[in-house]
C-alpha cells in the first residue's frame, strides 16, 4: 500500500489535524492581552481589552469550522468500503455517516465557541477541540482494539484539557480535576480488560476477537476483561454509576466544551461500544430476558442501562441549576440508549444509533441556548431562564423544542427515538423478555417529563426576575449563534417528522 | 447474532449504489419476517414482493406522494364523489397550518385566523358528513396512505368511519364556539391560539389516524399544548392543575405506550385495519388489555383516576376547560374504543365487567361530589367525570346498542360540557369575578344576563337527560343496551341519574335564580351588576354565536338522534369485539 493511497483514505482525518495545527499557529501569533485584565464575567470584558482576543477568536473559529466543512466534504468522497492494516482503520458506510456526524457535532461546538468571552486562548482551545475530533473519528473507525484505546485516550486527553480551560473558574478546574481523575481509572480499566481479552484470544482485531471467542466459553477471566472493558465505556457515555464526573462537567467547563461531551463524545462512544459488543464479543452475546437470564455482556448492559435511567431521573429531579439537569437527564438518556444495544442485532444497534444521534443535536442545541442566555444574565440557573418568552421567543421555541424533544414528545426526534428503541427491543425475541427493561425505561421517562415541564414552566410562565428583565436583548453580536440553534432546532424537527430520513440510513449502513 | 454477519460489500461503484440500496431493504424485510414468524407473514406480504418494492420505490416521485398527501388514494372507483369526503384530512393540515401562521404573523390576525381555521375544520367535517355514503362509513375507510418509514412498517394512514367522523364533527363545533368564547383574550393572544390549534389539530388527528404510531403521537401531542394553556392563561390554582393534569396524562400514555408496543411487536404491524384482523394469543389479551384500556381511560376520567379532571377544569380558562372536557377527554374513550377493544376483543370480554363496575361508580361518586361542590366549574368538572362514566358504561356493554350510546354520549357531553363551561367560565366569571354559588346566589343573575340565563337553562336541561336533548338519546341508548349485558347497573345508574339532576338543579337555582340580597353587590372586588350596566357587560355577539352554535346541536341530535346514530351504528357493528 503506497502512502498516497494511505494519505487518501485518512484524508478526512489529515484535513482536521492540518486544521488543527492552522488554528494553532494563529493562536500562538496574535498578540495577547496582559494576564488579569480579562475577568470573565460574561458581559464586562468587551470593553476592557478583549477586543483583540475576540478578533482571533473569530478568526480561529472561522478557519476551525472551514475545516471541518472542507472535512466533511472529503468524507463524502471517501470510497465506499476499505479496510487498512487488518481493521486499524476501516471505511464502511457506517464510519462514514459517523465521521460525519461528529464533524458536524464538532462544527456547532465551534459556532459555540466563537462568542464564548470567558476562553482567553481561542487559538488552543479550537486546536484541542479539533483533535478530540480527530479521537472521534479514530474512534468510529476502527475495528482493532488498540487503535481504539488510542482514540479513546486522544479523545481523553483533550476533553481532559477543554473541561478545565476556563482557568478563571474555580467551577472549571473542579470539574476537569474531577473528569480526570475518573476519565484515568477508567482507561486504566479498559486496557485492562482489553489486555485480559488479548491474552485470551491472542489478537486485537475485533471480528478475531469474535471468531477465536466463538470457540470459548465463558470463563471468570474471561467475564473479568469484558466487564472491565465495558466499564471504561460506562464511564464515556456517562452510565450510572459511573457517571459522577458528569454534573460538575456539564456544570463547570466551558459550554462548547460540555455541548461537545454530551454530543460528538458520546455519540462516538456508542459508535464503539456497539462494534465491540455486536462484532467482538458477539458469541457471549448472553440473554437479559427476565424469564431466561444468560450470562453475558447483554446482563451486564440491561443493568447499566435500568440502574442509569433511574438514577438519572431521581437525582435529576432536584435539580435547579439547567446545565446539571442536562447532565443527569444524560445518564438517563445514556440508559434508554443501551437498550438498543441489550437488544443485540443490527436493527437494535440502528436504533440506539439514532437516538444517540438525536439526543447529541438535542444537546448541542440546548447547550446553545443556555450560552445565549448566559452571556445576557451571567447564569445558568432556573432563575436566569424565567420569563424567557418575553424576552427572546425564538429562543424560548427552540428550547421548547429541545426539551420535548429529550421529553420524547411527538412530533421531535426523541419520540420516534424512543419508540424505535422500545419497539426493537421488544421484538429482540418472541417472549418480550426485555418487558421489564421497557417498563423501567417507560417509567423513566415519565418521571423525566415532570422536570422538564418544570423548565418549560420556568421559560413559559414565570416572570422575568427583575434584574434580568432590565437587562436589554442583544440580538446583533450573537446573530450566528441563535441562527445554528435555529437550525438545530429545525433538524430535531425535522428528524421527528421525517424520521426515514435518517432511520433508513442507519439501517443501510450497518454492516 | 448471525444476522450482524451478513456481508452486504461489494465493489464500490457509484452505478451500484441505488441497486444496493433496494437490495438492504429486501434482504431486512426478509430479517424482520423471519425474526416475527409465521404470522406475520400475511400481514408484510403486500410490502416484501420484490416487484412491489421496486416499484414503489422508483416511480414514486415527490410530486405524486404530496399530491396523495393532500387528496388521499387515487380513487378505485369515480373520482368526483369521493374527493370531497377525502377532503376530511385537511381539518388536520389547515389546523396546524393555523397553528404556524400564528407564529408568523402579528396580533392583529391572530383571533381571525383562529377562527377561520376552526370554522374551515368544521366545515370539512360537515361536507363529508353530507356527501360521505353511509355504507362508506360502515368500516373504516382509507383516506390517505403514505409509507413513512417503510423500515418499521409506519404509514402515514388516515382513514374513516362512522364513529370518527361524529368525533370530527364534534371537535370542529367545540373548537368553533371556543374561538369564539375567546374572542377577547388579551394576554399573549398569538401563543393562547397557538397552543388552542394545537390541541385541536392533535383532536383530528387521533380522531381519523388508522395507524397506531400516528394515532399516538396525535394523542400525546395534544397533552403538552393543554399543560401550556392551563399553565399560562388559567385561574386558580393552575400550575398546579396543569401539572397534574399533565402528569396523569403521560401516566396514562406510559400504559399505552407498553400496550402499542406489545401489539406492534407481536402482530409485527402498525395498521389498525391489520390489526383488528389479527388473532392475538389469548394470555397476551389477558394483560395487554386492562394495559392499553386502563392507559386510555386515565384521559377518559374513569374513576378512580379522575380526580386530575375537576382540578384541570377549574384551573384552565375557559377555553381550555371547553376543549378538555368537550373533545381531549373524549380521546380516551375513542381510543379505548378503536384501539383497546378492537385489538384485543378476548382481553375485553374479561375485563369488561370491571370497567362496567368502575363506570357506575364513577358515575355515582361523581354526581354525589358534584352536589357538595361550592365552585361552579367544580360542579361542573365533577359532571364531566359522571357523564364520561357513562361512555365508559356503555363501552363495557360490548353490544352494538351500548357501544353506539357511547359514542353519541361522546358528541353529546362534548357539546354539553363546552356550553357548560362557556356558561361558568366566560359569561358567568368574566362579568362577577366569582363563581362561588354563595355569591352568585345573591345577584340574580337571570335579571342581569337574560341570555347567559337561557343558554344555562337549556345546557342544564341536557346535561340531565331531558328528553329533546342529546344527553337523553344517548343516555337512554346507553341504558338499553346495558340492561341486556348488566341490568343490575341500569338500577345504580338510575339512583346516579336522579343526583345528576340534583346538582344540575341546584346549581342552575343558585347561580341565575337565588334571590337578590343588596349586601352581596356592595363586596369589593365584585362588580355591582345592576348599578352601573354598560354594553361592556352584557353578551358579546360572539359569545351569542358560540352558545347558539352549540345548543342547536345538541338541539338538532336531540331531536333526531338517527342523524348520527345511523352513521355509529353500522361502524360499530363491524368492530370485532362484538363477535
Amino acid at each position: 500500500m503506497s502512502y498516497l493511497e494511505l494519505l487518501k483514505l485518512a484524508s478526512t482525518e489529515a484535513v482536521v489535524v492540518v486544521t488543527a495545527l492552522v488554528v494553532l499557529a494563529i493562536g500562538l501569533t496574535t498578540r495577547r492581552e496582559a494576564t488579569g485584565v480579562t475577568v470573565a464575567t460574561a458581559q464586562g470584558d468587551q470593553n476592557v481589552g478583549g477586543s483583540s482576543s475576540a478578533r482571533t477568536n473569530a478568526i480561529c473559529s472561522f478557519i476551525a469550522a472551514l475545516g471541518l466543512a472542507i472535512a466533511i466534504g472529503t468524507a463524502l468522497m471517501l470510497p465506499r468500503k476499505a479496510t487498512l492494516f487488518s481493521g486499524m482503520l476501516v471505511i464502511t458506510p457506517l464510519t462514514s455517516l459517523f465521521k460525519i456526524i461528529c464533524m458536524a457535532l464538532a462544527f456547532f461546538a465551534v459556532l459555540l465557541t466563537k462568542s464564548e468571552k470567558s476562553l482567553r486562548h481561542p487559538g488552543e482551545y479550537l486546536a484541542i477541540l479539533l483533535l478530540a475530533t480527530v479521537g472521534l473519528m479514530l474512534l468510529v473507525s476502527s475495528e482493532e482494539l488498540l487503535m481504539i484505546f488510542i482514540g479513546l485516550e486522544l479523545l481523553g486527553l483533550s476533553l481532559y484539557v477543554m473541561v478545565a480551560f476556563d482557568k478563571t473558574d474555580v467551577r472549571s478546574a473542579e470539574a476537569g480535576l474531577k473528569y480526570f481523575l475518573f476519565g484515568s481509572t477508567s482507561s486504566a480499566f479498559t486496557l485492562f480488560g482489553i489486555s485480559l481479552i488479548y491474552g485470551m484470544s491472542g489478537i486485537t482485531s475485533l471480528a478475531a476477537i469474535s471468531e477465536k471467542l466463538a470457540t470459548v466459553s465463558v470463563q471468570p477471566l474471561l467475564a473479568v476483561g469484558i466487564v472491565m472493558t465495558l466499564i471504561g465505556f460506562a464511564f464515556k457515555i456517562a452510565a450510572a454509576p459511573f457517571h459522577l464526573w458528569a454534573p460538575d462537567a456539564y456544570q463547570g467547563a466551558p459550554i462548547p466544551s460540555a455541548a461537545f461531551i454530551a454530543s460528538g463524545s458520546k455519540v462516538a462512544s456508542f459508535v464503539v461500544l456497539g462494534k465491540i459488543v455486536l462484532v467482538g464479543f458477539a458469541p457471549l452475546h448472553g440473554d437479559a430476558a427476565w424469564h431466561a437470564m444468560v450470562a453475558g455482556w447483554s446482563p451486564v448492559l440491561a443493568a447499566l442501562a435500568a440502574l442509569s435511567i433511574l438514577v438519572g431521573n431521581f437525582v435529576a429531579l432536584a435539580q435547579s441549576n439547567l446545565r446539571r439537569l442536562l447532565a443527569y437527564s444524560a445518564v438517563a438518556h445514556a440508559g434508554y440508549t443501551l437498550i438498543g444495544l441489550v437488544a443485540g442485532d443490527r436493527e437494535g444497534f440502528s436504533a440506539a444509533l439514532f437516538y444517540t444521534t438525536t439526543y447529541a443535536i438535542t444537546l448541542v442545541g440546548a447547550f446553545g441556548v443556555v450560552a445565549l442566555v448566559r452571556r445576557e444574565t451571567a447564569g445558568d440557573d432556573f432563575s436566569n431562564f424565567s420569563g424567557l418568552i418575553s424576552r427572546s421567543p425564538m429562543l424560548a421555541g427552540c428550547m421548547s423544542i429541545f426539551m420535548l424533544s429529550l421529553a420524547g414528545i411527538p412530533p421531535l426526534a426523541g419520540f420516534f427515538g424512543k419508540f424505535y428503541l422500545f419497539s426493537v427491543a421488544l421484538r429482540a425475541d418472541a417472549g418480550h423478555g426485555l418487558l421489564w427493561l421497557v417498563a423501567v425505561a417507560l417509567f423513566g421517562s415519565l418521571i423525566s417529563l415532570y422536570y422538564y415541564l418544570i423548565v418549560l414552566k420556568v421559560i413559559f410562565v414565570d416572570e422575568p426576575s427583575l434584574a434580568i428583565a432590565s437587562s436589554p436583548d442583544h440580538l446583533s453580536p450573537d446573530l450566528l449563534q441563535r441562527i445554528a440553534v435555529a437550525v438545530l432546532a429545525a433538524v430535531v424537527l425535522f428528524l421527528g417528522l421525517m424520521p426515514d430520513a435518517l432511520a433508513a440510513g442507519l439501517l443501510a449502513a450497518m454492516p | 447474532m448471525p444476522v450482524w454477519n451478513i456481508k452486504m460489500g461489494r465493489p464500490p461503484s457509484v452505478s451500484l449504489r441505488g441497486h444496493r440500496a433496494r437490495y438492504c431493504d429486501i434482504v431486512q424485510r426478509i430479517e424482520q419476517q423471519a425474526r416475527w414468524g409465521a404470522h406475520a407473514h400475511r400481514v408484510l406480504a403486500m410490502a416484501t414482493s420484490p416487484s412491489q418494492t421496486f416499484a414503489r420505490q422508483s416511480t414514486f416521485s415527490v410530486g405524486n406522494k404530496f399530491h396523495q398527501l393532500l387528496f388521499g388514494e387515487a380513487p378505485k372507483r369515480t373520482r368526483g364523489a369521493r374527493v370531497l369526503p377525502r377532503m376530511i384530512a385537511w381539518t388536520i393540515y389547515l389546523t396546524f397550518a393555523g397553528a404556524v401562521l400564528l407564529i408568523l404573523l402579528p396580533r392583529p390576525f391572530a383571533r381571525w385566523i383562529a377562527l377561520f381555521t376552526t370554522i374551515a375544520g368544521l366545515a370539512l367535517g360537515l361536507i363529508a358528513f353530507v356527501h360521505t355514503s353511509i355504507a362508506d362509513l360502515a368500516h373504516f375507510t382509507t383516506i390517505v396512505r403514505v409509507p413513512w418509514v417503510p423500515a418499521l412498517g409506519m404509514n402515514y394512514h388516515l382513514a374513516i368511519d362512522g364513529v370518527s367522523l361524529t368525533m370530527v364533527l364534534v371537535t370542529g363545533i367545540s373548537a368553533v364556539s371556543t374561538v369564539l368564547f375567546s374572542w377577547d383574550v388579551e394576554h399573549r393572544q398569538n401563543e393562547f391560539f397557538f397552543w388552542l390549534l394545537l390541541v385541536v389539530g392533535g383532536c383530528y388527528g387521533v380522531f381519523l389516524s388508522a395507524d397506531l404510531f400516528l394515532l399516538f403521537g396525535f394523542y400525546e401531542l395534544v397533552i403538552v399544548p393543554k399543560y401550556f394553556l392551563i399553565a399560562i392563561f388559567g385561574s386558580t390554582n393552575k400550575e398546579y392543575g396543569a401539572m397534574k393534569l399533565t402528569l396523569y396524562s403521560f401516566f396514562g400514555g406510559m400504559f399505552v405506550f407498553a400496550g402499542i408496543l406489545t401489539a406492534y411487536a407481536t402482530a409485527g404491524s402498525l395498521d389498525l385495519n391489520e390489526l383488528s384482523r389479527f388473532q392475538f394469543p389469548g394470555q397476551l389479551q389477558s394483560w395487554a388489555f386492562p394495559v392499553l384500556f386502563l392507559g386510555f381511560a386515565v384521559l377518559a376520567g374513569i374513576w378512580p383516576l379522575h380526580t386530575w379532571a375537576p382540578t384541570g377544569h377549574v384551573a384552565a380558562p375557559t377555553a381550555g376547560s371547553m376543549l378538555l372536557a368537550g373533545i381531549v377527554m373524549k380521546l380516551g374513550s375513542y381510543a379505548g374504543l378503536r384501539v383497546a377493544m378492537n385489538l384485543f376483543p378476548q382481553g375485553f370480554q374479561a375485563w369488561s365487567k370491571w370497567i362496567a363496575l368502575f363506570a357506575v361508580i364513577g358515575i355515582v361518586y361523581a354526581a354525589a361530589v358534584a352536589l357538595r361542590q361550592r365552585d361552579l366549574k367544580f360542579v361542573i368538572g365533577y359532571s364531566s367525570v359522571s357523564h364520561m362514566g357513562f361512555v365508559l358504561l356503555g363501552l363495557a356493554t360490548a353490544n352494538a346498542l351500548g357501544v353506539s350510546g357511547a359514542v353519541l354520549q361522546m358528541f353529546s357531553h362534548g357539546v354539553i360540557a363546552a356550553l357548560l363551561f362557556a356558561v361558568a367560565g366566560r359569561m358567568i366569571y368574566r362579568r362577577t369575578h366569582t363563581r362561588e354559588l354563595d355569591a352568585l346566589a345573591g345577584m340574580n343573575l337571570s335579571g342581569a344576563l337574560p341570555f347567559a340565563a337561557f343558554t344555562f337553562v337549556i345546557a342544564s336541561a341536557a346535561s340531565m337527560g331531558i328528553p329533546g336533548f342529546s344527553g337523553f338519546a344517548a343516555e337512554i341508548t346507553i341504558l338499553i343496551g346495558t340492561w341486556k349485558t348488566y341490568p343490575l347497573a341500569v338500577w345504580i345508574t338510575g339512583a346516579g341519574i336522579v343526583l345528576v339532576a340534583a346538582f344540575t338543579l341546584r346549581a342552575l337555582k343558585q347561580s341565575f335564580f337565588g334571590e337578590a340580597r343588596p349586601s352581596v353587590l356592595m363586596q369589593e372586588g365584585r362588580v355591582a351588576l345592576d348599578l352601573d350596566w354598560n354594553e361592556q357587560q352584557s353578551i358579546t355577539p360572539a359569545e351569542k354565536c358560540g352558545a347558539c352554535l352549540l345548543m342547536s346541536a345538541t338541539l338538532a341530535v336531540g331531536v333526531y338522534p338517527k342523524l348520527l346514530l345511523d352513521r355509529i351504528m353500522p361502524a360499530v357493528d363491524a368492530m370485532r369485539f362484538l363477535k
